[in-house]
């Protein structure tokens, strides 16, 4: 019962989905506040949501419909996984099990692969471009992300649980404070903006040229579902990361410094994503190769010898 | 929410999202419709934004004097769209072809081909005028449930 009411209700999907959606609120808003726009309601996220699942889902015609169906839902549920995961961990870093960073690593994957898997079944070419731009995107920041968050792994001497990462750094203070992880941290935030799909990393969805790529051919509930997703990505790429380089817990003070930290880096991502254009996909490809993966194999070699 | 109105009518409403389409404009209507997205008209504030596939649209909204080339894709783009989804016809040209009226290149006008909810006059109208319509739009939008 309380293992469903965490995956259910909080912090799992009921709880992520309304923070995700007032996340992607703060998004818009911003945005809009940069452009000298006055920006959405705070009940936009919602008005979307209600509207796209009221709406006629349609089957575009040669597309494989069981995969085509089946794809928002996988990625739906790495999400709801890796939510309810991350917050019980943070409630009470006593819970999860040996390798449940890693399970993370693999959850927090799976959004990105619906959109693939989605789009390909789409039979769409412009959805086609998207998912091929998406999977080389992936390739890219996925490997500079792993050494990233295998890097506070290192630091403390080989804790493989997040529970453990967070009370390791509650006793000896965050990873982000030392070199090593400062650096590793840099990493992983460039590889969560590419992983959320935004400016300078929109290439997959690119709206001006391939008319939002893989999700072309989504409407109503479907497309309700790949934009939920997304929504509570944004809650859980962030706060990923500020778990394990940051991480203060839930509990007590640690809640309102876990609030803010997760403000802090939302807010550093979205003026990155005004203040900069869309990269083509060979950029974006040699950028997470070179720059950003020497940076993180530094940042590794650091935390090796104990930095 | 206003008396009587569940909360599908609310969010249809509140959350309009527009596909552009030009059959055979002069780029005029489709300067002004770009000007409601700056910082002086702001449609965001009305949960408005442009979308890129006419599978994620609730409104369709069309400029130009349909000439004969894109007359089937009118169709075709509208029996695309998830109902409910309405069509807005923007400019004079697109309202009753203006002075391209019998001319060797265009075809019907525009509601000969697709049920048309709103009629935006002008060349162009203004960005106030589209937001008028748009909001005309809006109010249409919970009486229109089923496949026209």
């Amino acid at each position: 019962m309380t293992t469903l009411f965490i995956f259910l209700v909080f912090p799992g999907f009921l709880f992520t989905a309304f923070a995700g959606m007032m996340a992607s609120w703060l998004e818009r808003k911003i945005t809009a506040r940069l452009q000298w726009r006055v920006g959405p309601p705070w009940y936009q996220s919602f008005a979307d949501t209600v509207k796209l699942l009221s709406k006629e889902t349609l089957i575009p015609r040669g597309a494989v419909e069981t995969v085509f169906l089946a794809a928002p839902l996988i990625g739906f549920s790495g999400v709801i996984l890796s939510s309810s995961i991350l917050g019980a961990v943070n409630l009470d870093p006593q819970r999860g099990f040996v390798g449940d960073l890693i399970v993370l690593l693999y959850l927090l994957m799976l959004p990105s692969l619906s959109l693939l898997i989605g789009g390909a079944a789409s039979r769409n070419t412009l959805a086609a471009l998207g998912v091929s731009r998406e999977m080389k995107l992936m390739i890219a920041y996925e490997l500079p992300f792993v050494l990233a968050v295998l890097t506070p792994v290192v630091r403390s001497g080989g804790i493989i649980t997040l529970g453990g990462l967070v009370i390791f750094q509650q006793a000896h203070g965050g990873f982000l404070w030392s070199p090593s992880g400062a650096l590793a941290f840099i990493v992983a935030l460039l590889a969560v903006h590419a992983k959320l799909g935004w400016a300078p990393f929109d290439i997959a969805e690119a709206e001006t040229e391939i008319n939002s790529g893989p999700l072309i051919e989504y409407s109503g509930s479907l497309l309700a579902v790949f934009r939920l997703t997304r929504m509570m990505l944004l809650i859980v790429a962030p706060l990923f990361i500020i778990t394990i380089f940051a991480g203060a817990g839930f509990r007590g003070w640690g809640m309102a410094w876990s609030v803010l930290q997760y403000l802090i880096v939302m807010v550093a991502l979205i003026l990155v994503k005004n203040t900069n254009p869309r990269v083509r996909i060979d950029q974006a490809l040699r950028f997470f190769w070179r720059p950003v993966l020497v940076l993180a194999a530094a940042a590794m070699a650091l935390a090796c010898i104990g930095y | 929410m206003g008396r009587g109105m569940g909360i599908r009518t609310w969010a249809l409403r509140k959350s309009l999202w527009v596909f552009h389409l030009s059959t055979g404009s002069c780029n005029n209507c489709d300067i002004e419709i770009i000007d409601c997205l700056t910082p002086r008209y702001d449609v965001e504030r009305f949960g408005i934004t442009l979308v890129g596939s006419i599978r994620h649209a609730d409104v369709l909204l069309v400029t130009g004097s349909v000439n004969r080339r894109v007359a089937p894709k009118i169709r075709m783009l509208y029996e695309m769209a998830p109902r409910p989804c309405i069509v807005v016809a923007c400019g004079t040209c697109a309202c009753g072809q203006h002075m391209f009226k019998g001319s060797y290149h265009t075809s019907e006008p525009l509601d000969a081909h697709v049920p048309v909810a709103v009629y935006i006059p002008g060349c162009p109208p203004k960005p106030e005028a589209f937001i008028s319509g748009i909001v005309q739009a809006a109010g249409q939008m919970g009486s229109l449930r089923t496949r026209v």
